[in-house]
């Protein structure tokens, strides 16, 4: 036998007993920023395609979600800081081995970006709004060059939005001390999420038959492409040293088996494939818009149990004797 | 960089905690929480057992994962040796580093948002004094110094006793020996 124990009270917040660092707002930051990601990629893929007939609301209003779901996902992020009012400090410096910190500056980088790519299609996709812009010289002068160099700025708009969706598998993935999360191809899985999910949204909203159609078929390709990715992902992991066969632990039998192969691969991935193929196939379309659903479900269950088994697993071992529980029964003195 | 370690002496460490109490008192670490502890660690199948007592703490990486994957520069790496800091004005509360730590030693999480960790305590070395932890040690089974220095005590040891480090396939460099 091999026996670790803490023999002096350690109970430190975040740690003990096991690592619990991050909360619901972490996850929801990366689904959000992943959604953000598929979204602007989309809107520049369709305007690159010139698909304005058939995918209307992709091509001309898809892009003004880009920067409300990011707003969402950021705001959700700082609420996970414990120092907020130090959340400048992201931003006087930049450190090239952190993923955290090119994360911190694609973001700043993509705001201006996705207005210039709002501004682009405003005219066609929100005529009102478009008119409210206008009504100032520069205003109209800004929407004419954006208009003019449409194309290009969708050109623009696509690497950066990869990087938006890839980096927050990177980042975790850089962990070496978490073993869940040190995938090469964690980054993928994540971009490819993420566009199922801005997939899936435009599913959910667009009125006309013919871009529905499109982003059920697009979708599909992305779903069969994430299981793939998901298959991969767990291959690296049982084919790794201890740890990693370890962490797998958690998703095999472990605390979020469960989470992983109900919520995430079956109802998140497995359902929503076939109801799109039933779709797809003209067999079955009455539960057509339950698919995109279960996709948003999810894309949203893969960060929370990436990010949970992740955090959990780790290359140390520790049983405690200390609870804090007995100093609870303590007689109080004041 | 100068490599300061800790040599911690197995074979006479009896587990008291000493160390544990110094570094709260001369850090005043925040009431609940440790900056190191004791393990006592049971390796064998009865009745051959053997017992060993290790005061852990932070290992001052001389490759910490800590001070790479921070996204401001708030871990870094002290007076270009390998004391790993944390500046509380750099500091966001991000947790990345404790995350990043294979050791899960970054443990603290100051009451006012930043990371707090073992220092070394490196503003008693600054005046050439040993940290709490080693110089309140009852046993003596504590030792610190520049290991690259070839007359320091922590550089004999290391030369003439058995000794090892915690999970070395961490790739981090830990500073922090054990001698067994």
């Amino acid at each position: 036998m091999s026996e670790e124990l803490l023999v002096t009270a350690r109970d430190n917040a975040l740690i003990d007993p096991s690592l619990h660092i991050w909360t619901w707002e972490v996850a929801m930051y990366l689904f959000l920023g992943g959604m953000t990601a598929g979204i602007m990629i989309f809107a520049a893929l369709m305007t690159v395609r010139n698909k304005d007939q058939v995918a209307p609301f992709a091509t001309t209003q898809l892009a003004l979600l880009a920067p409300i779901v990011l707003s969402l996902g950021m705001t959700a992020l700082f609420l996970d800081l414990e120092h907020k009012l130090f959340v400048y400090r992201f931003y006087t410096s930049f450190q090239i081995t952190s993923p955290m910190s090119w994360g911190a500056w694609i973001l700043i980088v993509v705001y201006p970006i996705s207005i210039l790519q709002i501004l682009s299609t405003v005219r066609s996709g929100y005529a009102s709004l478009a008119s409210f812009v206008d009504r100032l010289t520069i205003g109209r002068w800004i929407i004419d060059w954006c208009e003019r160099y449409r194309t290009e700025i969708a050109f623009t708009v696509i690497p950066f939005a990869v990087a938006l969706g890839i980096y927050t598998g990177i980042l975790l993935s850089a962990f070496g001390a978490r073993p869940f999360w040190n995938s090469g191809v964690l980054g993928l899985l994540f971009l490819v999420s993420g566009m199922s999910t801005a997939a899936a949204l435009v599913v959910l909203i667009a009125r006309q038959k013919s871009e529905k159609e499109l982003f059920t078929r697009l979708d599909l390709v992305l779903i069969l492409a994430e299981i793939a990715l998901v298959v991969l992902s767990l291959i690296s992991l049982a084919s790794g040293s201890g740890q990693h066969i370890d962490a797998l632990q958690s998703v095999m039998g472990g605390p979020y088996t469960l989470a992983f192969w109900v919520l995430f691969v079956g109802i998140g991935l497995l359902i929503p494939m076939l109801l799109e193929i039933l779709e797809i196939s003209g067999i079955n379309k009455s539960l057509a818009m339950l698919a995109p659903v279960l996709v948003l479900i999810g894309g949203y269950a893969l960060r929370q149990v990436v990010m949970d088994a992740g955090q959990e697993s780790t290359w140390t071992s520790y049983s405690t004797q200390y609870s804090s529980e007995l100093l609870q029964r303590l007689p109080k003195s004041d | 960089m100068t490599r300061y370690a800790m040599v911690i002496d197995t074979k006479t460490c009896i587990g008291c905690g000493d160390c544990v109490i110094a570094c709260k008192t001369e850090n005043m670490v925040p009431e609940g929480l440790n900056r190191d502890w004791v393990v006592e660690a049971t390796n064998g199948t009865y009745p051959n057992l053997t017992t060993e007592f290790r005061s852990e703490r932070c290992n001052h990486c001389s490759n910490a994962t800590c001070v790479t994957l921070c996204p401001t520069g708030a871990s870094h790496h002290w007076n270009d040796s390998n004391i790993v800091l944390v500046d509380a004005e750099k500091c966001t509360g991000c947790k990345a580093c404790i995350a990043a730590c294979p050791y899960d030693a970054r443990l603290v999480m100051h009451p006012e948002g930043y990371i707090d960790k073992c220092t070394f305590c490196h503003h008693r070395v600054e005046k050439g004094q040993n940290p709490a932890c080693v110089s309140s040690c009852p046993t003596r089974c504590m030792h610190f110094g520049s290991v690259d220095d070839p007359h320091s005590k922590v550089n004999h040891l290391l030369k003439t006793r058995e000794h090892k480090v915690l999970i070395p396939e961490t790739g981090n460099d830990p500073n922090v020996y054990y001698l067994i």
